[in-house]
């Protein structure tokens, strides 16, 4: 290399290269309710996954480039049916795939020129709520354990503190969607909020932040009861059902809406509409300009 | 096991190149010791006299039958395992899920074949969670006749295990039953079929109990009459126990997927059939002549 860069500069500008490629995907939320652990994220594609099974009472979401988290999901399903066959399948666990993930993403930040930018989360069901577990590690290999719930990429830092907001312990699954989808179009309600006009194409005539639609939404579950594999996608008419009821419950405790309470952030700008999950969905490695915190 | 990082620059090469999905093609490369003796390509010590004694006193699995109705396909096994002329289990189960719709049964030693269900659980869910979508039927099948082959050495060594697979096809909505011998297969089987040391007699009793189209009760109480006669007239398939309360292992696999039947629901059947013989120890009679 011809000029010296200190390693300081170089670790900073490969985290800020990873923190904008997350930054422009668009968030999803991972919760804890009575019965199990509820995974949902904004994609409109059916087929290409931000949310998959790993193994009976593990799941994996992630956000940022999807052909590097596809990489990396492989790799934990591999690891995970490694493991299970070598002991027992109780013998594979989210603290110890969590573990592997942190190993893997860490030395590839600071062994290779580009890091992954991609944000994941693992969370394994537990028998009872309080054995729950729900990880979460970025680009660099950093591991949080999250108690109850998170929420990552795009604009996570609004989405979390929506999700702050709506999240209660031992919800159902109904309120559980709800509070989700409270938390998902959280950013979108906040720049509406402060400008007042129907400026963000992502918002209705009333200000409340669009619908997410069955179509727009990717929703799984662990759920606690089922026997062996507890991962399941929830989709169709089933998915829609309950955003029905999720929704009529919402509008049945909290008749006005809540656009005043939602906290303004100028400058922020709405969220893509691209989902990030196909080939071509703003994965093209351009950083664009960072967006205001 | 091999190394976790076998790659430049500390990549787990082996966990994150793209590959075939499937598992054992995984653990040929990554780990070869942790499959089933002969999955390895190399050989097993020549047999002599004193080897040959020890394979046939290993516990062996035996009878299996399966018969296909209206809704999918019912598998069953009697409980036995038999070390050459000792009974080495009484309580042995040789029905397994394979997956949510299909179910695998083995006849033959007893250890391998446990290997072989535990490898090709993992092997379909394996591929299934890769590719986000399940195997074909067929695939599933393709990829059991291929592990039966891998077993080839040690099967001319005495170590033989052969499987029954059966499934329901969600493309066209049939149960399917597919054979296999120690070189492989599969072959597809319709209506019914019976493996192990009893099928000749399960095959004989199936073939004038069995109807087109029976429904699910029919096509389990057919299984359970076939097990009866094999224990009837095979040393090495135990019929229903009664003192021990020891009952066949029963498996339906239908559009709602594979279902193992509990043990009272098992006990039912076997003690409608037992109180049956009491009055009539062959069975029941089929007619003499085809009715016109």
């Amino acid at each position: 290399m011809p000029f010296y860069v200190s390693p300081e500069q170089q670790m900073r500008d490969k985290s800020d290269y990873a923190r904008k490629g997350v930054g422009r995907s668009r968030s999803s939320v991972v919760l804890q309710y009575a019965g199990g652990i509820l995974l949902a994220t904004p994609n409109a594609s059916t087929v290409l996954h931000k949310i998959s099974e790993i193994y009976d009472r593990i799941a994996f979401a992630a956000v940022g480039r999807y052909n590097e988290y596809e990489v990396l999901r492989k790799a934990g399903v591999t690891y995970a049916d490694l493991t299970g066959y070598s002991f027992d399948r109780g013998d594979v666990t989210a603290r110890g795939l969590a573990n592997w993930y942190a190993q893997q993403l860490g030395t590839s930040f600071t062994e290779s020129m580009k890091p992954y930018e991609v944000e994941i989360v693992v969370a394994e069901v537990g028998a009872r709520p309080d054995d729950d577990q729900i990880y979460r590690i970025s680009w660099d290999g950093s591991v949080s354990d999250e108690p109850g719930f998170v929420a990552f990429g795009g604009q996570a830092d609004q989405v979390s503190a929506a999700l702050k907001e709506a999240f209660s312990d031992n919800m159902s699954l109904t309120e559980a969607l709800g509070a989700a989808l409270t938390a998902l179009t959280a950013p979108a309600a906040a720049p509406a909020a402060a400008a007042g006009t129907a400026a963000a194409t992502s918002t209705a005539a009333n200000g409340a932040p669009a619908e997410l639609t069955a179509a727009q939404l990717e929703v799984a579950i662990l759920d606690r009861a089922r026997a062996h594999r507890t991962f399941r996608r929830l989709q169709g008419p089933r998915l829609e059902e309950l955003l029905a009821e999720s929704r009529s419950a919402a509008a049945a405790a909290e008749p006005a809406p809540a656009a005043a309470e939602t906290t303004p952030a100028p400058g922020s700008a709405p969220a893509s509409d691209d989902p990030p999950t196909g080939p071509t969905a703003g994965n093209d490695g351009i950083p664009r300009p960072p967006k205001a915190k | 096991m091999g190394e976790f990082f076998g790659g430049t620059a500390g990549q787990p090469a082996a966990f994150m190149t793209a590959r075939v999905p499937s598992f054992t093609d995984f653990l040929a490369g990554y780990a070869p010791d942790m499959l089933p003796v002969g999955f390895r390509g190399r050989d097993l010590p020549a047999g002599d006299g004193a080897s040959n004694e020890v394979i046939k006193n290993l516990p062996h699995a035996t009878t299996i039958v399966a018969v296909i109705c209206e809704r999918g396909v019912v598998m069953a096994g009697d409980r036995r395992a038999t070390s050459g002329n000792m009974i080495s289990k009484r309580d042995a189960e040789k029905v397994y899920r394979s997956d949510e719709f299909s179910a695998m049964a083995i006849a033959g030693v007893f250890a391998i074949g446990l290997e072989f269900v535990r490898l090709f659980q993992v092997e379909l869910e394996h591929y299934e969670k890769m590719e986000g979508r399940a195997l074909s039927l067929e695939g599933k099948a393709n990829r059991l006749a291929k592990m039966v082959r891998d077993n080839l050495g040690p099967a001319m060594q005495g170590l033989a295990v052969v499987p029954l697979f059966t499934g329901y096809d969600e493309e066209t909505g049939i149960g399917r039953i597919f054979s296999y011998d120690v070189a492989g297969g599969p072959y597809e089987e319709h209506r019914y079929y019976s493996i192990g040391s009893g099928s000749i007699f399960a095959k004989g009793s199936l073939k004038k109990l069995y109807r087109d189209d029976m429904s699910l009760q029919d096509a389990v109480l057919a299984c359970v009459q076939a097990l009866y006669d094999a224990a009837d007239d095979d040393s090495a398939t135990g019929g229903p126990d009664l003192t021990r309360q020891l009952f066949p292992i029963i498996a339906t696999i239908t559009d709602d997927g594979f279902r193992r039947l509990p043990d009272s629901e098992s006990a039912e059947y076997a003690q409608q059939v037992v109180s049956e013989r009491m009055q009539s120890p062959d069975g029941p009679n089929a007619p003499l002549r085809t009715a016109s």
